[in-house]
């Protein structure tokens, strides 16, 4: 099933290596592969957010245009969801964990696997591709109509790049539903399954139902451009607001497709080293996770409290919206519930793991506002919501990603990586990103709309601006010393035992790193094995 | 253990009741009473951030508890957990779902009276047409007057705002008077607003609309009466002038 060499070793030369790698069918591999990829787009669209926050750094133009401002800003806003959060999430630790965490050899479909992994970079190639065209686009990551037909910028460039990215999810998809429902080790029941497979089933689910959605929204979107078709065009009787419907009937279940694999990590993080039970596993299983699926689909008007949609729906919208909070809350209280009476070992991972809990509850409150249409009448489209969802969703599932970058780095690499910075990296990009985040609430709540080159409009909002973009290189700075600490593993780290972490789980079974083949042989789980057996539970 | 928990469910359903009988007993406007929508808006966000920072503060409280109280001693400990009974699970189920559902649907009931007085346009209303454009806001009123990125009102009377765009889609956006919504092609959306006194207020794009979205701004002027009738008049007889 998978190459003959072991999934870090180097056997002749680099030429070789390169081969090993390209052509691999070895979940292990892709995953790694999606990680590289993923981060590369993460670095990039990084960059792009500090140029903007340069640019608004103070009123006038600083370094750039407005049409370079655009484009960065389309960039790192669809890179940053499409090319770095999902794939890193969905791509990287479903790939890498899923197998491994229910004791499979490999995914159901290697050949498929390997297959959604090139169609991922190329669609990160497409993406990058936007600085090289003449006409980049400048039609931000939701594409709205008419201005992404209207506007010389190449529409057809964000086409192809969720065209690629979202068949590769629907491909990697089919293959990890397929391998959780059959490859499962014996003993492992559904009973016993890690909250990390579940939360990826979950999003899977989801990512299966929606994106077809979001295919043909994008696909009309490139009809009426290039070919002349008129979905969206009111004077030939099409509607303007049928794309943004259908974008959010997909982009809104897309934040849940972040959410539950972020949550699920947590959850495997903070049981790990807190050494205890998940509080109340049926309840997070069914009442949170199960609760997200099912809600997940019914609260996309909330995008579009303000566009002129029926008062009716809005109203029932708002209903569907707040009462996400009833799932989140759970999984909120399930995290918060495992530490009770723990043994909490404070390493790099746990540490962002806890910076999770803080964030997500500053994002998930802060959501509440904006789900009553009153009040969104006003914030809708302004720095408050720009804050809130980078709480919720950029900055807390990109906590997530790092955190398991460190809690897998001995598994991925065989070696450990540096506490100290890596802890170092972890304080300085915290603090950043309260400074940046709230700061940018406040100035949200004071009136500056969301994506705005420029606001001589607002002179009194310069100071909060200067914060919020020395706060962004706060985090720059504490990413840089993340960065430098991987490299350092990389390069100097001590060599790792097979369970550093001594965690219960199938995953640190095998060896460090795993074997082709992971699992030799299988194993074989017992009637009283639990992932969360410790102490007394 | 089992009445315990039903004991909880019983209060957070109460409580779940209760939200909907304390919006009942809000006190009612006057007819013809126009609503103080800023008022309104700052009042019920200022509850809902009272509401959140509870909220946000037993979250955090507990968590920090724990976090500090159960750090690991020597190496090698482990979790010491009580055993959940099925009662407790599905206790600690039910019993948080049914208080944020309390809180959710006291929130949905203030909201929706509030988002009533946003939808619902004083019977007076002094209606303004306003068709947006890349880069503009052109107003056209009831006397034949058109204005660019320039909304004169007469103070003391609630406007009415109905808009579509020529081109793509924006956002018609009045901080002061905490209000916005959308304009788009094909489609005629409408908002009001109460300018009580004399004075300027800004108005600005919220909806991406292209190289100089961020400019896209103009202002509302509120004029007394008098002055209000005096523009027109002099704006119709101009246009009246230029058109001949």
């Amino acid at each position: 099933m998978s190459t003959a060499s072991q999934t870090m070793a180097h056997r002749g030369g680099f030429g070789q290596t390169l081969k090993e790698w390209i052509f691999t069918i070895d979940h292990k591999r892709i995953g790694i592969l999606y990680l590289i990829g993923s981060l590369a787009a993460f670095a990039v669209a990084g960059l792009m957010a500090a140029l903007i926050r340069i640019e608004l750094g103070s009123i006038g133009p600083t370094i750039t245009n407005p049409n370079t401002y655009n484009t960065m800003l389309y960039f790192h806003g669809a890179a940053m969801i499409l090319a770095f959060q999902i794939p890193a999430l969905t791509g990287f630790l479903a790939n890498y964990l899923v197998p491994l965490m229910i004791g499979a050899k490999d995914m159901a479909f290697p050949r498929l696997n390997a297959l959604s992994l090139w169609l991922f970079w190329a669609g990160i190639i497409v993406a990058l591709l936007t600085f090289v065209i003449p006409d980049s686009p400048d039609i931000m990551w939701t594409g709205y109509p008419p201005y992404s037909l209207k506007t010389g910028g190449n529409t057809a460039f964000y086409v192809f790049t969720v065209h690629l990215m979202g068949f590769s999810s629907i491909v990697g998809g089919i293959n990890l539903i397929t391998t959780i429902i059959y490859m499962r080790a014996p003993g492992m029941t559904w009973g016993k399954l890690n909250i990390f497979v579940w939360s990826t089933l979950g999003a899977f689910i989801l990512q299966l139902i929606f994106i077809p959605v979001l295919a043909a929204a994008v696909t009309m979107l490139l009809f009426d451009k290039y070919i002349g078709t008129h979905f969206f065009d009111p004077s030939a009787g099409g509607d303007v607001l049928l794309y943004q419907n259908l974008f959010w009937f997909y982009s809104h279940p897309a934040v849940y497709v972040i959410l539950l694999p972020t949550m699920g990590i947590i959850y495997e993080i903070i049981a790990t080293f807190a050494k205890n039970r998940v509080f109340n596993y049926k309840m997070v299983v069914y009442g949170g996770i199960g609760g997200v699926v099912l809600l997940s689909g019914e609260v996309w008007i909330h995008h579009l409290f303000t566009s002129g949609m029926p008062d009716w729906i809005r109203i029932g919208m708002m209903m569907s919206t707040l009462m996400i909070s009833i799932p989140v809350g759970l999984l909120m209280i399930g995290l918060i519930g495992t530490l009770y009476r723990a043994a909490i070992h404070y390493t790099t991972p746990m540490l962002y793991a806890v910076g999770f809990i803080f964030l997500f509850l500053i994002g998930g409150l802060t959501g509440i506002p904006n789900a009553m249409t009153a009040i969104d009448l006003y914030i809708h489209d302004t720095h408050f919501i720009v804050g809130h969802f980078h709480y919720v969703m950029a900055v807390s599932s990109t906590f997530a990603i790092f955190a398991s970058i460190y809690y897998l780095f001995p598994k991925m690499t065989g070696k450990m990586y540096n506490e100290t910075l890596g802890k170092l990296g972890f304080v300085i990009t915290f603090i950043g990103v309260n400074v940046t985040f709230f700061t940018m609430m406040v100035v949200g709540i004071k009136g500056m709309p969301r994506r705005y080159f420029d606001y001589q409009q607002f002179p009194q909002l310069e100071g909060l601006n200067h914060i919020i973009t020395i706060g962004a290189f706060i985090i720059g700075f504490g990413a840089l010393i993340t960065l430098i600490s991987w490299i350092h593993g990389l390069v100097a780290g001590k060599k790792a035992v097979d369970n550093p972490w001594s965690s219960r789980s199938v995953e640190w079974m095998t060896t460090t790193p795993p074997p082709p083949g992971n699992f030799h042989p299988i194993p074989r789980l017992s009637e009283e094995w639990h992932p969360y057996g410790y102490g007394n539970s | 253990m089992i009445r315990k928990i039903f004991m909880g469910t019983v209060i957070s359903f109460l409580m779940f009741a209760l939200s909907s009988v304390s919006y009942a007993n809000k006190e009612a406007r006057g007819p013809g009473e126009i609503p103080d929508i800023p008022g309104g808006w700052t009042h019920l966000f200022n509850e809902m951030l009272v509401d959140i920072t509870v909220i946000g503060v037993i979250f955090a409280g507990v968590t920090i508890y724990f976090l500090i109280r159960y750090r690991r001693r020597h190496s090698g400990q482990e979790g010491n957990p009580p055993k959940l009974s099925f009662a407790a699970a599905v206790g600690w189920a039910l019993i948080p779902a049914f208080i944020f559902m309390a809180d959710d649907l006291y929130l949905a009931a203030e909201g929706w009276t509030l988002y009533n007085d946003y939808r619902t346009v004083p019977e007076n209303a002094y209606e303004v047409k306003l068709e947006g454009a890349m880069w503009s806001w052109n107003f056209k009123y009831p006397e034949g007057v058109e204005t660019i990125n320039e909304l004169r009102v007469p103070a003391g009377t609630p406007i009415l705002v109905r808009m579509t765009s020529r081109d793509v889609v924006h956002s018609f956006f009045l901080p002061d008077f905490k209000v916005k919504e959308d304009l788009m092609p094909g489609r005629v959306t409408y908002l009001w607003f109460y300018p009580k006194e004399p004075g300027e207020h800004l108005i600005t794009c919220a909806e991406y609309c292209g190289v100089i979205h961020s400019s896209m701004m103009g202002t509302v002027i509120a004029m007394p009466q008098d002055e209000f009738n005096k523009w027109i008049e002099a704006e119709k007889k101009a246009s009246a002038e230029g058109g001949a």
